[in-house]
């Protein structure tokens, strides 16, 4: 006796693009799971040092960062939240963007936007937090520019 | 045994108490409209009447051209999926006294896919992304004796083995009707079915579809496909299950 081989009645629709390569909206939603637990304790504690520990919302000034930047602690932890946050918030805006701009030119005009928003938002945030300098090398006439705790100025 | 007889008098007719409910209901006949419009029809019901009761009264009763799928009228068949007070629901399921007869009952088509007439869509995309997971037991093994399951794994994809195809949950999705690109809830519970299906060898054919671009991924778990589902099935967590499954790269 023979077996008739009956062959799969339709290929599937879309077969032939999916799965080649590493899948992009797969390690999205990987990392937005991630960044997202990461980034619950990044921003409670970003948020209860600044405005809770110690003397409260009062504390904040220019000082005040520019304590916590020269501690490397907190320069590492903010580093870490923001390249999380904004990356986190650009790729939640992607998936909006995919899911309600339904214009080919509109969406790729959004995503664009986008792509480059976070882009330069990421290298301002980076230089800002690594090349900060509270007290600066000034001309003399600038000195009274310079905060109080630089230990000159009047 | 004796004969099945009457025992006690049937309740008289009048002793429920009739209304007069309002229903709104949004036609479209593509010969004469260029766009869809509400129509009200007052019908003389009871609170056991289901709202498909209405839409036959209003049909057999008012106006004849009023346009609805039906076939079992009981909640099998999966034909008349409508979008009633907003919500997607069958209408031989939905009781007229679960709703508030007090105000208008709108009743609308389901969204997302193409309106032909009145509340009639075409599922031919709907049935696409369902055929596209390969919904068929696909078996490999040529076996010398039955396929043997153990109660347990039987259990382990029973809940999606309900679903009667109405389409209530993936018409109720938000990405679904953005552009019909995404498979749908209906087409990911279809594919749950076989992926953890102990019997079944094509999960993996299965799970590499679903994990395209447009696959599982989409799903921004909302929930409406839960809401919706008439046969209470748990939508959003047999597209959470796939979503592992995919991640663990087997079932």
């Amino acid at each position: 006796m023979t077996t008739v081989d009956v062959e799969t009645p339709r290929s599937p629709r879309r077969a032939e693009r999916s799965g080649r390569g590493i899948n992009l909206e797969k390690w999205g939603w990987i990392y937005m799971r991630a960044s997202g637990v990461v980034l619950v304790v990044l921003i409670f504690g970003h948020l209860f040092v600044n405005l809770v520990a110690g003397e409260g919302v009062k504390a904040i000034d220019f000082a005040f960062v520019a304590g916590k930047w020269a501690d490397p602690f907190w320069v590492v932890w903010d580093t870490l939240l923001l390249w999380l946050a904004l990356i986190h918030g650009a790729n939640g805006m992607r998936t909006i963007v995919n899911d309600y701009a339904s214009n080919e030119l509109l969406r790729r005009i959004f995503k664009g936007a986008l792509v480059v928003s976070t882009v330069v938002l990421l290298i301002l945030g980076t230089l800002v937090i690594y090349t900060f300098d509270p007290c600066p090398d000034v001309s003399a006439d600038q000195l009274e520019l310079l905060p109080s705790f630089c230990g000159v100025g009047a | 045994m004796s004969t099945p007889t009457i025992e006690r008098e049937p309740v008289a007719a009048d002793a429920i108490q009739s209304f007069t409910a309002t229903l709104i209901i949004r036609r479209f006949d593509p010969e004469v409209d260029e766009e869809p419009r509400w129509e009200d029809f007052d019908v003389e019901l009871f609170p056991t009447d289901r709202v498909l009761d209405a839409l036959h009264k209003i049909k057999w009763e008012q106006d004849g051209s009023l346009t609805f799928r039906r076939s079992c009228a009981h909640g099998v068949c999966g034909s008349d999926a409508m979008r009633i007070n907003g919500r997607n629901r069958l209408a031989c399921k939905t009781l007229m006294k679960d709703l508030d007869i007090t105000k208008p009952i709108y009743v609308e088509a389901i969204k997302g896919l193409p309106l032909e007439k009145d509340l009639i869509v075409n599922m031919d995309p709907f049935f696409e992304s369902f055929a596209a997971v390969q919904p068929f037991l696909i078996a490999s093994s040529k076996p010398d004796k039955e396929r043997r399951q153990s109660p347990a794994e039987r259990e382990r994809f029973d809940d999606t083995t309900k679903c009667i195809l109405c389409a209530a949950c993936t018409s109720s999705c938000p990405i679904f009707w953005t552009d019909g690109q995404y498979f749908g809830p209906a087409a990911i519970v279809n594919a749950h079915r076989f992926i953890f299906d102990s019997r079944d060898d094509g999960s993996q054919v299965r799970l590499d579809i679903l994990n395209d671009k447009e696959g599982v991924w989409r799903c921004r778990t909302t929930f409406n496909c839960t809401e919706a589902c008439p046969r209470g099935i748990q939508v959003t967590q047999a597209i959470a299950e796939v979503k592992q499954a995919i991640m663990r790269g087997k079932p």
